[in-house]
């Protein structure tokens, strides 16, 4: 627009107060992209799960495990088309600083079962074959500086001692909310030292129809119900979504900090829009003189605080964006897939425009109201 | 009919809880293509009278005229763009805006008009040109001398081609080189390309340039002489 | 000579909004600052309040939390042997085995598969003693060889249907809640307890998850290590209690500080150039006064330091208003998964006199910081320019 001269030269006015302006802009927006993609993150994950898997667990706790014999009954119950199982193992590598999955798998079977977890074919033959071989997720193979072939010891601590593996295959997910930092060895190396006390920790099935999951998780749970070891059987979404909810009210912590963060910028952004302001009613008033409309100033005055405001948002979103994307960041194990989401673009831009709504308008009120004769008189 | 008719006019002020009563029934005339200087000590009303005429302000009865349009009774937002066609004002002070160049400065009131790139820039270097500072036109008001400065403002005020030139006080702040500088410009103005000018001063000198000199007085016209050589005699 | 303070107050009030916002912002930095590390001290502090220095935790080798462990009959009657383990008023040894599982409960107001774990504790009726600040709120104790549990205050707050007398259902039995302790707003306030020996056959057959004493001489803890460890009959870790518990919490309680600590520091960036903004201005408009100063004789350096003593000033204002904002959150109680050991912590915001006292350094830090370049830009200035 032809008056984008006139605007750019006032930011350029005071050089530093706008770009220390549009940086705080830029870091809220970058905070608050941050904190909206933990939530957003956790509901993508919590989301996840085929709809045609299911999840037996002990009813009593997940703590608790199932009876092998299980294997056979799931396996025969209608509606199943297949089963496979596995323990948590919960081993330590190294310092143990850095966490990560590993769990004891009927090899053939799971990995039929989770065709996300992409094995080259030879690399799964050879796992399959080997006993005492484990497949990891290639984000473990940065960490750790692990390399196929390779013999890695692990501590345990459920089942202790040193448990050492042979690295035969590493596993790319291709469905982000798998992390891709797991580590799966076969259950019978561990049912060959711990005989008395290993079992399945969980089995998960694959229906046929994925629209009957909830009669055959009746079926299953009926079932076993007055056994010993009754079970709880639901689909693989909602025992995604149950741990979820194990992180607590992450929702309401990041969403408060947010809200603080958003009125924290407002008022740095209200600030300088209202010191520019203030310094420069005569301007204004000439401005008036020479022919400009109330209108006309209003406007120049909200692009202005848009220009800040576009521009902060820019940065801050764009930054966090690239950022997490570029790093692929899996935030130490717990948060996998992290990123920000189109929804956060959308969300972090109406932010932009109501902050430059919010710091603009009291300014470009008064520039549009300013009465010209006062404003010359006191200038003279 | 003069280009500017102003019929019994009344303006008053309230400052506080006192009401001031600037004019009560003025009736002046200006004639179209006239130089007029207006004097008179503070308080009695020179700058309003400008404010009145170029409808920054409003009087409290009466009637103002400028080449016929009713400015008095013009709505705020007819008399901006109209303002931006008929007038060009120049202040004391304050007249630039020290973010924008020279030219930058000048093309302001062509922004309000539908005109091309083009046609802004060509008119834009004809006014600086008419006042003899085409080569500081991408200079800052910070460069420039008083003096100067307030020749781009004169060049701003003749830009639009008004049929109107008011200047409050325009070489106030100026030293006397500048002030000629600036006095002469304006004679020039009003002799080759026939621009009305009224111009409201305190300084004699300055008044002496002008063809007409009105006196106010606590909101009267006292005196309507003719200034420069004849008034001399 | 300095700069009298009246001048920086009066000049102050002339510009309220630009100041109230300036300290707003600053104030939310504060609030959130104080907001994120009281819970991280409450998360922290209910943990490390769990355990005592006087306590020793007994857990089998290698085990890294109470719920990998296992330890048989025999190795927790060798412990109870132990001459380190003190006894007491009734000659008693002043030890409990216990059992420690983590049981599914059902979530109020969520569907069914959203369940919380919970701590189930079965322990000696020695627990009551050994484990220190345990106080039955209401209700008595539960009886040997009954379907009788305790409730911790903070998991009777968030289970339905657990008052006294009400039948909880956990591990395929009922069972009747007697009574709800206090034990000092530590973790155990989370948990459910019940007998041992009511618990083992319902869970995990006939071993024990940990034994817990108290050490007849708490300076000796080394000793009674060495002693423990290096027992053959036995394959055993032995841990002090505080430290045990305050491990536990160690990944979390550090995660939890990162976070607040990386927050509040973006954001105090972003208020600090409010700030910086905010001293630019009034020092650009005072410029006149200013100069008038430094030609009164006025030395440059205390024209300074008035300008970083009023950003300071208005800094803490905002800090104080950011204390204000967040004090309503302590004893704040919320929940989380203690990764760990898998279970449900519930705990109280905790907001310390300490804590907001490094709220109002931090703002003060932010005003100095933004006011600097501000405040050393008004001590240099060219007089003479400013006085035309």
């Amino acid at each position: 627009m032809r008056f984008l001269p006139l605007v750019l030269a006032n930011l350029r006015r005071h050089k530093w107060r706008s770009v220390l302006t549009t940086l705080s802009v830029a870091l809220a927006l970058f905070l608050f992209a941050s904190l909206r993609s933990v939530v957003t993150t956790l509901d993508a994950n919590s989301r996840f799960g085929a709809a045609n898997r299911m999840i037996v667990q002990n009813a009593t706790g997940i703590v608790f495990p199932l009876p092998m014999s299980y294997a056979a009954r799931l396996q025969a119950t209608p509606g199943v088309e297949a089963v496979t199982w596995a323990n948590w193992f919960g081993g330590r590598y190294g310092d143990g600083k850095r966490f990560f999955a590993n769990f004891a798998v009927d090899p053939e079977s799971y990995l039929r079962m989770y065709p996300e977890m992409v094995i080259p074919e030879d690399q799964k033959q050879a796992f399959i074959r080997e006993r005492t071989a484990a497949v990891v997720g290639k984000r473990l193979l940065e960490v750790f500086g692990w390399r196929v072939g390779q013999d890695v010891t692990l501590q345990g601590t459920i089942f202790p001692g040193d448990w050492t593996f042979t690295i035969r295959g590493v596993y790319t997910p291709s469905n982000r909310s798998i992390g891709d930092d797991a580590m799966m060895f076969h259950y019978d190396y561990l049912y060959e030292r711990f005989q008395n006390r290993v079992t399945p920790g969980w089995f998960v099935l694959r229906i046929a129809d994925p629209g009957r999951s909830a009669t055959v998780a009746k079926t299953i749970d009926d079932g076993f119900r007055n056994s010993s070891d009754p079970t709880k059987t639901g689909t693989e979404r909602a025992f995604q979504a149950g741990f979820m909810t194990m992180w607590g009210n992450v929702r309401l912590l990041m969403g408060t900090i947010g809200t603080a963060v958003v009125f924290a910028i407002l008022m740095v952004t209200g600030n300088a829009m209202m010191m520019s302001a203030r310094e420069r009613t005569g301007e204004v008033a000439v401005l008036k003189t020479i022919g400009f409309t109330d209108r006309t100033l209003f406007v120049l005055v909200m692009i202005e605080a848009a220009l800040i405001a576009g521009t902060g948002a820019f940065m801050g979103l764009g930054g966090a964006r690239a950022l997490y994307g570029l790093a692929d960041t899996n935030v130490l194990g717990f948060l996998p897939g992290f990123h920000v989401s189109d929804g956060t673009l959308v969300f972090g831009s109406g932010i932009a425009v109501l902050l430059a709504v919010a710091s603009g308008v009291v300014p470009a009120w008064r520039a549009a109201r300013l009465p010209v004769v006062q404003a010359l008189r006191k200038v003279e | 009919m003069a280009l500017v008719e102003i019929r019994d006019v009344h303006k008053s002020f309230q400052r506080d809880t006192q009401k001031i009563d600037v004019f009560t029934g003025l009736d002046i005339d200006f004639a179209e293509g006239s130089f007029t200087a207006l004097m008179g000590p503070s308080g009695s009303g020179k700058s309003t009278l400008l404010n009145l005429v170029a409808g920054l302000d409003r009087p409290t009865q009466g009637t103002i005229a400028v080449a016929g349009s009713p400015v008095s009774a013009m709505r705020a937002s007819e008399l901006a763009p109209w303002r931006a066609q008929h007038v060009g004002f120049v202040f004391q002070s304050y007249n630039l805006l020290p973010v924008l160049t020279a030219s930058q400065n000048v093309e302001l009131p062509l922004l309000l008009a539908p005109l091309s790139k083009k046609d802004r820039q060509e008119r834009v270097k004809l006014a600086l040109d008419i006042v003899g500072l085409g080569d500081r036109a991408d200079h800052f008001p910070r460069q420039l001398s008083g003096g100067q400065e307030q020749r781009v403002s004169i060049a701003r005020a003749i830009v639009a081609d008004p049929t109107l030139i008011l200047l409050d006080e325009p070489t106030g702040q100026l030293d006397g080189k500048s002030s000629q500088e600036v006095l002469a410009l304006l004679q020039r103005l009003n002799a080759e390309f026939k621009k009305t000018i009224i111009m409201v001063t305190h300084d004699a000198h300055a008044a002496e340039k002008a063809k007409t000199t009105l006196h106010l007085e606590k909101g009267d016209l006292i005196e309507k002489r003719p200034s420069g050589a004849m008034a001399a005699l | 000579m300095k700069v009298p303070l009246i001048y920086n107050v009066r000049s102050v009030m002339q510009r309220p909004v630009s100041t109230a916002m300036t300290a707003l912002g600053i104030g939310l930095v504060v609030a959130v600052f104080v907001a994120m590390l009281s819970l991280a001290n409450g998360f922290a502090s209910a943990l490390a309040r769990t355990g005592t220095p006087v306590n020793a935790l007994v857990l089998r080798r290698g085990a890294d939390s109470e719920l990998s462990s296992g330890i048989t009959r025999e190795m927790a009657s060798i412990i109870a042997a132990s001459p380190y383990v003190a006894t007491g008023t009734d000659g008693r040894a002043l030890v409990s085995p216990e059992v420690y599982v983590v049981v599914a409960m059902p979530r109020p107001g969520h569907d069914t598969l959203a369940l919380a774990n919970v701590v189930a504790r079965g322990v000696s009726e020695r627990a009551f003693d050994v484990r220190q600040n345990i106080r039955i709120v209401a209700g008595q104790r539960f009886q040997s060889g009954r379907a009788e549990v305790c409730l911790g205050t903070k998991i009777a707050g968030r289970l339905p249907h657990s008052g006294i007398g009400d039948k909880i259902h956990f591990g395929n039995r009922d069972w009747t809640v007697v009574c709800h302790f206090s034990a000092g707003g530590s973790s155990f306030e989370s948990e459910i307890w019940g007998e041992n020996e009511q618990f083992m056959p319902v869970f995990r057959g006939d071993v024990f998850q940990s034994v817990s004493f108290r050490l007849r001489d708490p300076a000796a803890f080394d000793e009674a290590r060495r002693a423990l460890q290096g027992d053959q009959r036995i394959t055993v870790d032995v841990h002090r209690e505080s430290d045990f518990y305050r491990e536990q919490s160690a990944l979390l309680g550090t995660v939890l500080q990162f976070l607040a600590v990386m927050i509040t520091s973006i954001m105090a960036v972003g208020a600090v150039f409010g700030a910086v903004n905010t001293m630019y201005a009034a020092v650009a408009s005072r410029t006149p006064e200013i100069a008038v100063l430094l030609t009164l004789g006025f030395h440059p350096r205390s024209v300074m330091a008035s300008f970083l003593a009023e950003s300071a000033v208005i800094a803490a204002a905002g800090g104080v208003i950011g204390c204000l904002l967040a004090l309503p959150i302590n004893g704040l109680v919320t929940s989380t998964t203690n990764w760990n050991s898998f279970s449900e912590v519930a705990f109280a915001f905790r907001v310390t006199p300490m804590l907001l006292l490094w709220g109002l350094i931090f703002a003060v830090v932010m005003g100095v910081v933004g006011g600097f370049f501000p405040a050393w830009r008004a001590a240099r200035l060219p007089v003479v320019q400013a006085l035309r």
